[in-house]
């Protein structure tokens, strides 16, 4: 972007007069404020249904029929929150519009942290040793080692969750955080393709230096090479993140359980809980806002590395 | 991906041959880390053999068997492909899906292009961008929540708006018709917002001054669109097509918490189809077969991404 910057100053300033008028007049031309006009629109079709979730979290289930079309509940509460984490009697949330049945998103809150936590940091560091391996070291049949991996972007996970859940079944890890992250924590053929291509931007002349000092290939990763590759690091680790929040049909099948259950899968059965007829709609506009809150935290404090880590993840 | 990536990379030249010969003039000894790149590998070779490799020679194989879990699987030749050929659910199920890739695919990219234009010719701004991703964000099981309790027949806030506006009330996901457009809206909504700023990314890569020129050429914004925008994205463009074609082909969340496959099959997309019959009819065999299927669509797709991926970063690294 700098470079465009430059290019539009340099521009600037050799036609600056007959530059500034197409400016101003554009500043005012319906065409820009129908263009602002569709920006906004869209914004809030974005932001509107997740306003409505929150609405919907404070009505109370009674209230349901008789105020559903008010932009704010008439009688606001947070009954639906307290009694899908857990911090009520369950007479008191069945007198809120509760199935009856245990619900406890505390407790699956913390699982999906658990998970996500674990496959993203393990996952970005396995593929970062990996990748440099594939961009430094020097060993026989390398390229073609890395082309086989990468090769495994062609299997389709659903062709692969049968065989895997076999497996973990048959190892005795289902309903275990350890069966559940198994198959993510090592690698991803897109993290080591996409950390192996930053490892060949990085300058050699700072690992040889570093090699002169007589340090060899494993410390010059973790002491040199590591902490000088934040940036595109915390970038896998976000994707990787986001990517197991969202996750729903690997721990479906192997996390059921109480003990290791997200709060996809929580969500999803929470649902089947409750009546077809009349379905607890507060209570799953609860616990889906307690889905999004982490979500929410993540994107402010890191709005816009998230943002600008589309500008290479995009190929995922 | 052109001047932008550079952000997240340290200055300097980049290496294309790391294995190359050492800089003329400085004598160096000739590396073999042979030993330590094993170190180096381990985790992710054993990742790949274990959860990659074997499953896929694994998944085959149990295409080619009748296995319910509780038995070893027994071998049953290409009973399973022939099963295939006439069972009416599977060919059902690739057309609903198909139908469901056209619309959504459709209508997500066409409204991430008008958007990712809109910002790129009006506004840098990251906070407008981050609102737009909080969609895609969110869990799609939470996406599928709220859209129906947004497109609730009795309740739901899309039918009071349209019938405060006379229209009538419509069952978006009880009515054959109306579920699978109502499904590929709802991802339409979970998607533009991501789609709209990887093209938006493409579009930065333009040079500006082309805009410039333009524009004291006295050119409008919808020639600068179709004469410099639409061709010089092109790349970019095919390459989202197809990453978010191979997305789409695999839709199963939404599904399964909105319509779980109903109205009569309306829904029933390939990648449920494969779920239903390995998880609730433990027809591992069969299910693995419909797999291979999808595996090779999939496959198609990702060769043809591979070789846009080669093709737009053969300027780079």
């Amino acid at each position: 972007m700098t470079q465009t910057q430059t290019q539009t100053r340099a521009l600037t300033g050799a036609k600056g007069v007959a530059r500034t008028r197409p400016r101003t007049r554009r500043a005012v031309s319906p065409g820009r404020v129908a263009a602002w006009v569709v920006l906004v629109v869209a914004l809030v079709a974005t932001v509107f249904p997740f306003y409505w979730m929150v609405r919907t979290a404070l009505t109370p289930a009674a209230d349901l029929y008789s105020d559903s079309t008010g932009l704010v509940p008439q009688h606001p509460t947070t009954i639906n929150f307290l009694r899908v984490l857990g911090l009520t009697s369950q007479e008191e949330a069945m007198a809120a519009g509760g199935s009856g049945a245990q619900v406890d998103f505390l407790r699956y809150l913390l699982n999906s942290v658990v998970y996500s936590g674990l496959i993203a940091v393990l996952q970005t560091l396995c593929c970062a040793m990996a990748g440099y391996a594939f961009a430094r070291l020097r060993f026989p049949g390398r390229d073609a080692v890395f082309g086989v991996l990468i090769a495994a972007l062609m299997v389709p996970p659903i062709f692969t969750v049968m065989p895997n859940f076999v497996l973990v079944k048959n190892l005795d890890w289902l309903n275990t955080f350890a069966g559940m992250v198994a198959p993510s924590v090592l690698m991803t053929p897109f993290a080591i393709f996409f950390l192996r291509q930053f490892f060949l931007s990085i300058p050699r002349e700072v690992e040889e230096a570093a090699v002169l000092d007589g340090v060899g290939a494993w410390g010059l990763f973790w002491r040199v090479v590591l902490p000088m590759s934040r940036g595109p690091l915390l970038t896998i680790g976000l994707t990787t993140t986001v990517w197991a929040w969202k996750d729903y049909l690997w721990p479906l099948l192997t996390g059921r359980d109480e003990e290791t259950r997200v709060l996809t899968v929580a969500l999803g059965i929470f649902q089947q809980q409750s009546p077809n007829t009349s379905p607890d709609w507060t209570g799953l506009m609860a616990g889906s806002t307690l889905s999004v809150l982490p979500v929410l935290v993540l994107l402010i404090l890191l709005g816009r590395r998230l943002v600008e880590s589309l500008n290479f993840t995009g190929v995922k | 991906m052109g001047a932008h990536t550079a952000v997240a990379r340290p200055p300097g030249p980049a290496r294309p041959d790391p294995g190359g010969a050492p800089a003329s003039g400085r004598p160096r000894r000739r590396r073999d880390d042979r030993r330590v790149a094993w170190l180096f590998l381990a985790p992710a070779l054993v990742g790949f053999a274990l959860f990659y490799a074997y499953p896929t020679v694994r998944g085959v194989y149990y295409s080619l068997t009748d296995y319910n879990l509780l038995a070893a699987p027994d071998f049953t030749g290409a009973e399973n492909y022939r099963d295939l050929v006439s069972d009416e659910q599977f060919w059902n199920a690739l057309k609903v899906t198909g139908y469901y890739v056209v619309v959504n695919i459709g209508s997500q990219t066409v409204l991430g292009l008008l958007l990712a234009t809109l910002m790129h010719r009006l506004t840098r701004s990251v906070a407008l961008r981050a609102m737009l991703l909080l969609p895609w964000l969110v869990p799609n099981v939470t996406v599928g929540l709220l859209w129906l309790w947004l497109l609730d027949t009795n309740l739901g806030f899309v039918n009071h708006l349209l019938n405060a506006l006379g229209m009538g009330t419509t069952g978006f996901f009880s009515s054959p018709d109306w579920a699978m457009p109502s499904i590929a809206a709802v991802n339409t909504w979970a998607y533009t917002g991501y789609t709209a700023l990887l093209l938006y990314a493409g579009m930065l890569q333009i040079p500006q001054h082309l805009y410039e020129s333009a524009s004291l050429d006295g050119a409008g914004e919808f020639r600068m669109f179709t004469r410099i925008t639409l061709p010089l994205l092109r790349p970019v463009l095919a390459l989202v097509l197809v990453v978010s074609m191979i997305g789409s082909f695999q839709i199963f969340d939404t599904i399964a918490v909105t319509t779980r496959g109903g109205p009569v099959g309306a829904t029933r997309v390939i990648y449920y189809y494969i779920y239903e019959q390995a998880f609730t009819y433990f027809h591992m065999g069969y299910a693995s077969a419909v797999a291979v299927m999808l595996a090779l669509i999939l496959g198609v797709l990702t060769a043809v991404q591979m070789r846009l991926l080669r093709a737009s970063r053969s300027d780079l690294a």
